[in-house]
């Protein structure tokens, strides 16, 4: 693989190249970035074909982008493409919005948070706050001051998210552009609906019954966690990381612990790699009932949501015994964790595994077979093996399209290496798929459970780092698979106590995007059916 | 004449006393007791989450705290057929004017349930320069029920609370026109990103 890379940053014309624990940094000036992503994304030898995420950086005095990429056959290889410009009146890139499907969204969102212009790209629309909204917060010298952008007191006007902004003077006297065709019927569909899954808007184009075009509108929870972390220190921005994704929130916070722990070097004790584990495998199988219940309620089943509500109360029951939180747990710290479990977590583990197993099977009789709810699900909503690489949609979603993308896999972590499982795969992409591989993947959590509960190590729980952590100077990504796929933290740390920028990758915000490249050509009753069977989680997309 | 006059109702109770005596069994009470029992034991709630709250909303839905024992388990997709929005989780500036019209679509008498930090002060985001620091900025609220998220102990606690004020209050006497609030009356703090 090496050599293959070696032999592909060859062709990069002008780059700087740096390697650090299999992390490769490349930084190009702003003029080459296009033709970088071009020879990186179309090589014959290694395909750079997943875009994680795009990272906008304010340096201060420039302003940059990074693109994090990595081919799908080897996930465990990550490339940073680096480009900065020191105009910041009128910061530009190129686009890569045909290269990758998944960048007109992180393109968007670079240029709502920090003015970046991506040349080419024609929808540079606010992803996330209001049209009009002034100033771009994630900016150093950005003014919060609540008398420049009050809380208003009417809603956004449609039109705005209709009409595509003017970017040129040239272009002022033109018809302006608009998402939807002339005299399309466009259907409103949230933010306040039970079946959105969160706060979520999208406006729906349809012809009869047929979905035309999906045009999603994100930012009704935005809460500005990325700014936060900036002023807060590496223990506080813990518990932001559980409320980005609630259902998986403890192995979000596992995912931030991880990234400082790994910059400050410090060793985590087995006993606490271990319970970490667990826990992060019972908050997957909570996430995976309630995603599954909801599914089922999406498609009138009211019956299979209380049964899985009910399942999940029982892994509640255990977090509460053990953490004291609910869904909350709040249970992981930089070094291990917050307490020792307790005496009793072993015993009602080892319960549940057998119970969960039993309901399992009823779970599989209830809904599985059932002939109306396999006559919806199968043959609707494929999504192929490209579009999903392409996209980025990581997690059972990826898998159900048949691409291997687990990280528990691809670059153990805690004590994943101890526990044999396999990343359940389907061939399929269907509906249906996406449906099945959930149930599949409970019953993986399960032995992985199962493995690791009898053979917790005695010792220490927790290492106590120095009461304030001091990250060294650098980057550090650290990446999960969280219930919904690739959860990815980046830090970039000045040697100081508070981070210089955080940006927490989203798995859900492409699931959204999979659902605009899926719903076209269905009708509008399965769109909240194929919503539901990605199971995506608004609070983690707004961040 | 207004429903505070009604105070003597002596002749009634005279009355009644005459109807026992005669062998007829009757018992009296106020309409607004009657009336306030109903109402306190169906309040219909809004189905209104926007984040972690929301999922022990439907916690509390489901089988192991199952809140259609009080009663309050017809929820509303329509804010036009409930009587009670419970705000779960955070308000943000882009959310704000939304949950306003919600409120205002809503028909006399209604209440406001704000569950979590967030939606009692900011909660954790207080920093933040796009949350909405409570949403009585916005909205009156009549419980606040704290914790981050509250557990489904904590959210019957409150509504329970909600159904002792409907329960005290006067039916005929609440007000036809809708409560106004005054927009940000309370200054808010700036913070400054370093």
């Amino acid at each position: 693989m090496f050599n293959k890379l070696e032999q592909v940053f060859s062709q990069l014309a002008n780059a700087e190249i740096s390697n650090k624990d299999n992390v490769y940094t490349i930084v190009v000036a702003k003029e080459n970035l296009r033709q970088a992503a071009e020879t990186l994304r179309n090589n014959d030898i290694v395909r750079f074909d997943f875009l994680r995420d795009i990272i906008g950086m304010d340096y201060t005095d420039s302003l940059g982008v990074i693109y994090n990429l990595s081919p799908s056959e080897d996930l465990s290889v990550i490339v940073l493409l680096e480009s900065r410009t020191d105009d910041r009146e009128n910061p530009a890139f190129d686009t890569v919005e045909d290269l990758w499907l998944s960048a007109p969204f992180y393109e968007r969102e670079v240029h709502d948070f920090f003015g970046i212009r991506f040349l080419g790209n024609p929808d540079m629309r606010r992803i996330f706050l209001r049209q009009d909204w002034r100033g771009y917060p994630l900016r150093k010298d950005y003014d919060s001051s609540p008398i420049i952008n009050p809380i208003p007191l009417e809603n956004e006007d449609l039109d705005s998210l209709e009409y595509l902004p003017v970017l040129d003077l040239k272009d002022i006297d033109k018809e302006r552009k608009s998402v939807f065709d002339k005299g399309d019927f466009v259907v409103n569909f949230g933010p306040q609906h039970p079946a959105t899954h969160g706060v979520l808007h999208l406006r729906v184009s349809l012809d009869g019954e047929v979905i035309k075009k999906v045009d999603p509108n994100f930012g009704y929870i935005h809460r500005g966690i990325e700014k936060i972390c900036e002023v807060s220190m590496y223990h506080q921005i813990l518990h932001l990381a559980d409320r980005l994704d609630y259902l998986s929130g403890s192995i979000n916070r596992h995912a931030v612990c991880m990234a400082i722990e790994k910059g400050i070097q410090l060793e985590v004790p087995p006993r606490a790699q271990y319970v970490r584990t667990i826990i992060d495998e019972l908050t997957r199988i909570a996430s995976h009932l309630l995603g599954w219940g909801a599914m089922a309620m999406d498609m009138g089943a009211i019956t299979a949501f209380v049964y899985g509500m009910r399942d999940r109360e029982k892994i509640m029951k255990i977090f509460e015994k053990t953490c004291g939180g609910r869904l909350m747990a709040n249970y992981s710290m930089i070094g291990g964790l917050m307490e020792d479990i307790h005496p009793d977590f072993q015993k009602d583990v080892k319960e549940f595994v057998v119970y969960m197993r039993k309901m399992l099977r009823e779970h599989h009789i209830l809904f599985t077979g059932n002939p109306i709810a396999r006559g919806r699900m199968e043959g609707v909503g494929h999504l192929t093996r490209e579009q999903a690489i392409s996209i980025g949609a990581t997690g059972p979603v990826g898998r159900a399209s048949g691409w291997q993308c687990d990280v528990r896999k691809i670059e153990p972590y805690a004590a994943y290496d101890k526990a044999e499982f396999t990343a359940v795969l389907r061939e399929g992409g269907m509906t249906f798929d996406r449906y099945y591989i959930r149930l599949d993947e409970i019953e993986e959590s399960l032995k992985i459970i199962e493995q690791l509960v009898d053979n917790i190590p005695e010792g220490p729980f927790c290492a106590k780092p120095k009461p304030i952590v001091k990250l060294p100077e650098g980057e550090y990504i650290q990446r999960v698979e969280n219930a919904r796929g690739d959860f990815s933290v980046y830090i970039n740390s000045r040697g100081d106590k508070f981070p210089y920028r955080v940006k927490f990758r989203s798995p859900s915000l492409v699931l959204v995007n999979v659902l605009k490249h899926i719903a076209p050509g269905n009708k509008i009753a399965d769109l909240i059916m194929l919503g539901g069977s990605l199971d995506y989680v608004i609070p983690c997309i707004d961040r | 004449m207004t429903t505070a006059d009604f105070k003597d109702n002596e002749y009634l109770e005279q009355y009644v006393e005459q109807l026992r005596e005669g062998g007829v069994n009757v018992a009296i009470a106020k309409l607004d007791d009657i009336i306030n029992w109903g109402r306190s034991n169906s309040v219909w709630p809004l189905t209104f989450a926007t984040s972690c709250c929301g999922i022990e909303f439907m916690s509390l839905g489901a089988a192991r705290f199952d809140f259609s024992r009080f009663g309050w388990e017809v929820t509303r997709n329509s804010p036009r057929q409930a009587d009670v929005v419970f705000c779960f989780g955070t308000i943000v500036h882009k959310m704000a004017p939304v949950l306003k019209r919600l409120y205002d679509q809503m028909s006399e008498p209604k209440y406001v349930i704000a569950v979590g930090g967030c939606a009692i002060s900011g909660g954790p985001f207080k920093k933040s320069y796009h949350t909405v620091m409570g949403i009585d900025q916005i909205i009156p609220v009549d419980v606040y029920v704290p914790g981050c998220p509250p557990s489904p102990n904590a959210i019957i606690y409150g509504m329970l609370q909600l159904s002792r004020k409907i329960k005290v209050q006067e039916f005929f006497s609440l007000p036809k026109q809708p409560k106004v609030v005054e927009h940000l009356d309370n200054p808010i703090e700036v913070v400054k990103y370093v």
